[in-house]
């Protein structure tokens, strides 16, 4: 036990400070945090975009012939959230690695396809309970003025879902973050990757992962925290 | 002006709507009474298609709304809309909520929409509530704000779903008072009420429905001094 302590000092030094260390650490956390950010930012739009097109297909006027276009959208709209949420994360990106992308050497681009496209499809689901959750009073008010269904949507339906999916999508934010630790298998010089490369290096594997493990841990209780601040924001503006 | 024919309409195997015809003429003010579930909403919901009729067919100014083809935010922005839970836009200013759908269908500029919108909102005694939100109001605010809402698009007509049904008592003379002005302006509105003061007042024309089927018609006074059908005098020495 005693030797243990007295080996720990030299062995984060080996693992932290050794050669500037700490630098490769927080480079691989800023990669980390900016792929999660750029993934969102994906995931979001993709994620939109597959809902109002789900919801639109949903909501057609019954009694009249469906969209055609419609249709075929919905149904690519289908393939694309089951065949996401049906495989392991980690085989999605293996393949957008070695098999699509198997020559490409912008890693950080491969890792935001991977991560992006498989965060769409669960924030399409978000969003879509989150459109759905809106009064339809609130359609009808809109559309009895004459405005458009696109329109409906964009300032009337969508503003309003958005307050009711930030939760979840802060949630989905979180998950996205420590989701990124398994690109590090296609080679994207992230937290985890760093982390690996340099417990290979000094045949000390403890001091890195627990290292890490921290890492994750401080930014995901910072961006709870940030979280619950917002929802209380959110919430005082309904008592206005 | 709106003219129905053969409107049917069912829920599944609820027949809601049996076969009616009905027109209504310009500057006319129909009230329409009878029992819950007796299809009063439906019927006027038909009107401005917010619910699709199963069959027949309904006009207006000439131009047949049922036909699949016809631009339905185009006619619904002649036909303003007042419902009972008053769907204002929680997300907008007083301001926003009116000005949004005459901007946005081009029917004026932000500018001409701003003005009107303070001239409709002195008219109901309002004009200081326009930087506030829907959260802020009274009920009986709300609706005379939604009533504000459906005349900027300077309708041709207005349909009032049920508009006081959800007010606290003291708060319907304001709702009411507001529709009076509307009516002795001249414009043509079909309403939809449990308030046999003002059919008996302002309407022209009264309509009893009760199962799907208008069952009488009359002038108010007419129509409240020597009721025919069984089912009419039943009702109406309930409520009076």
């Amino acid at each position: 036990m005693f030797e243990w302590l007295n080996n720990l000092g030299p062995r984060l030094d080996a693992a932290f400070l050794e050669g500037d260390r700490w630098q490769l650490y927080l480079q691989g956390l800023l990669t980390t945090i900016e792929l999660t950010v750029v993934s969102l930012i994906v995931g979001v739009a993709l994620g939109v975009l597959v809902a109002v097109i789900r919801t639109a297909h949903d909501q057609q006027r019954p009694g009249r012939r469906k969209s055609i276009p419609l249709g075929i959208l919905n149904i690519i709209c289908k393939i694309y959230t089951t065949v996401i949420r049906g495989t392991p994360m980690l085989v999605q990106i293996l393949i957008w690695g070695f098999v699509v992308f198997a020559s490409s050497r912008n890693k950080f681009m491969v890792g935001v396809v991977a991560l992006g496209i498989n965060s769409g499809a669960y924030v399409a689901e978000i969003v879509r309970g989150g459109l759905m959750s809106v009064d339809v009073g609130q359609t009808e008010a809109g559309r009895s003025l004459g405005l458009g269904y696109l329109d409906t949507m964009r300032f009337i339906v969508i503003p309003q879902a958005f307050k009711n999916i930030l939760p979840s999508l802060g949630n989905e934010f979180i998950t996205l973050f420590k989701d990124t630790s398994l690109v590090n298998t296609i080679g994207l010089t992230e937290l985890t990757y760093r982390a690996a490369r340099i417990a290979g290096n000094t045949f000390d594997y403890m001091p890195p992962y627990i290292g890490i493990a921290i890492m994750y841990l401080v930014v995901v209780i910072l961006l709870t925290w940030l979280q619950g601040k917002l929802e209380r924001r959110l919430r005082q503006s309904d008592r206005r | 002006m709106i003219d129905v024919k053969h409107l049917t309409k069912s829920f599944g195997d609820h027949l809601v709507l049996d076969d009616i015809s009905e027109h209504i003429y310009p500057g006319e003010k129909v009230v329409i009474i009878g029992p819950s579930g007796s299809g009063k909403s439906t019927f006027l919901r038909c009107l401005n298609l917010l619910e699709t009729p199963t069959a027949g067919t309904i006009s207006f100014e000439g131009t047949n709304i049922t036909d699949p083809k016809t631009d339905i935010d185009k006619i619904r922005q002649h036909m303003g809309m007042v419902f009972q839970h008053f769907n204002l836009f929680p997300n907008m200013t007083i301001r926003k909520n009116i000005t949004l759908a005459p901007v946005r269908t081009k029917l004026m500029s932000q500018a001409e929409a701003d003005d009107l919108a303070t001239a409709l909102l002195k008219r109901v005694g309002l004009d200081e509530k326009a930087d506030s939100y829907p959260a802020q109001l009274s009920g009986g605010q709300k609706q005379r704000i939604a009533i504000v809402r459906a005349l900027a698009m300077k309708p041709k007509v207005m349909l009032f779903d049920e508009p006081t049904s959800a007010l606290d008592p003291e708060m319907v003379g304001e709702v009411l008072e507001v529709m009076k002005q509307l009516a002795d302006e001249g414009m043509t509105m079909v309403v939809v009420t449990h308030e046999m003061g003002f059919a008996r007042e302002v309407g022209s024309r009264v309509l009893f429905m009760d199962g799907g089927h208008i069952l009488e018609q009359n002038e108010p006074h007419a129509f409240f001094a020597n009721p025919k059908e069984p089912r009419t005098i039943e009702f109406l020495s309930k409520v009076l």
